[in-house]
């Protein structure tokens, strides 16, 4: 197997337009990514399941990762004029990281087999934003195998995959509006009755007992 | 009326059977009771394991699972019910004939049990349908699931049959027809039945104070 910067090179070298870039891993086990820009990651996909050498044809896993808006304050020192002097002020200034939804695949070959280890390789994408830009190519057409993955990040995050052949709910119901995977959920507040509360449970029922929502 | 059970003994040692109509209505009730055959998650496992030749229902009158609840009298809910899956249990419920019971096997069918914080789970089937006998465990062992068994066959055997608690197919005023819930755009609506889910006294400051540690 290669290794993800070799892959990386290969993509380079037969779709020299891609957007392709690398997203390391710096824990031990090194699983190092390869992040596609959206418009030609179909293109990769292809190129990664057809090349002889590669032969990715197997897609194991898909999942979804939300990333919300992150909130980084950063110390800047700056030059102000105070009282006629000019002294050097550190200042905190705050920015907000626009969140984004991302779907993360696991890429094996089947064709390889046994005698290719050495991991998957995990290809992502990221979405523009986490509430009207969440459309993402679907690999599905790739891969028959994200098929009912890829409908699962889009029940539970929310990533509308584009060109998917059967795109519903499909662990809840069609009705269901939330996404209960993204990380601003809030389920559903049933916990009236509450004989032996603990933890999170006795934190949701106090909150009960105080909204006054028994009814 | 009753029969006074030293004279029932006696009796019965001449030759002399006497009984009672509920005594007897009651007996062949309890030894005929068919569960519907249908399992939710892994207690399921353990309901299979006690209608098989180890422990073997079949000694208490129940071998026959119905895959049909029109020829049904219990429903054991031997698992976790998810929110999407509910609607359907009642409806099941509902399509059974009376008298009908209801046995909750296992942590997951009393309150949730170690899914009660997921978003999918119900927290106990109690909230939308009558339940007779709770069964604790995860899972329990079928010696449990056979205990309930038994401890139904004794409620029906003490049921009166006139009265306030006559069973409800004698009673043409009864609820039989449970609401089902719809399943909404955040949650289960309504998310319990409060006729048969009422809910305690909410706990006075001075107990709640105290029990608070």
């Amino acid at each position: 197997m290669k290794t993800a910067q070799e892959i990386l090179a290969a993509i380079k070298t037969a779709l020299p337009q891609a957007g392709v870039e690398l997203v390391l891993n710096p824990s031990p086990s090194a699983q190092h990514s390869l992040r596609l820009d959206p418009v030609h990651a179909v293109a990769v996909a292809v190129f990664l399941r057809d090349d002889k050498e590669l032969a990715l044809d197997y897609c194991s896993n898909a999942t979804g990762v939300d990333w919300p808006d992150k909130e980084i304050s950063e110390k800047v020192k700056t030059t102000k004029v105070v009282d006629g002097v000019e002294t050097v002020v550190e200042e905190t200034v705050k920015r907000v990281e626009p969140g984004y939804l991302e779907a993360v695949y696991h890429l094996f070959s089947m064709k390889n087999g046994p005698t290719d280890p050495g991991g998957p390789v995990v290809l992502r994408m990221r979405t523009a934003n986490r509430t009207d830009q969440v459309q993402l190519p679907s690999l599905t057409p790739v891969w028959r195998s994200c098929e009912f993955q890829e409908r699962e990040i889009f029940d539970l995050f929310g990533i509308v995959f584009t060109g998917h052949p059967d795109l519903r709910r499909i662990l809840m119901w069609d009705e269901f509006e939330d996404h209960p995977m993204r990380r601003d959920y809030v389920d559903p507040d049933d916990y009236e009755y509450e004989p032996t509360p603990h933890d999170e449970v006795l934190k949701r029922a106090e909150e009960h007992k105080t909204h006054g929502v028994v009814a | 009326m009753a029969v006074e059970p030293d004279l029932k003994i006696e009796l019965g040692k001449q030759g002399v059977f006497v009984t009672t109509v509920s005594e007897i209505y009651n007996w062949g009730r309890k030894n005929s009771v068919w569960p519907m055959q249908f399992g939710l998650a892994c207690c399921a496992i353990e309901m299979i394991a006690t209608t098989m030749a180890r422990y073997d229902l079949a000694r208490f009158g129940a071998e026959v699972f119905r895959p049909s609840p029109r020829q049904a009298d219990l429903m054991i809910i031997s698992g976790t019910i998810t929110k999407k899956m509910a609607p359907q249990v009642v409806r099941l419920y509902n399509q059974m004939a009376e008298p009908k019971y209801v046995i909750a096997m296992g942590a997951c069918a009393i309150s949730g049990g170690p899914f009660k914080q997921g978003y999918n789970v119900l927290k106990g089937i109690d909230r939308y349908i009558p339940v007779d006998v709770h069964i604790p465990g995860c899972p329990p062992r079928p010696e449990a699931l056979i205990h309930a068994f038994m401890a139904l066959q004794a409620r029906i055997d003490a049921q009166p049959l006139t009265g306030e608690s006559r069973p409800r197919h004698l009673d043409a005023e009864a609820q039989s027809l449970f609401p089902v819930p719809t399943q909404g755009a955040h949650d289960l609506e309504p998310p319990m039945n409060k006729l048969v889910w009422p809910l305690p006294a909410p706990p006075r400051a001075a107990d709640s104070a105290e029990n608070c540690g």
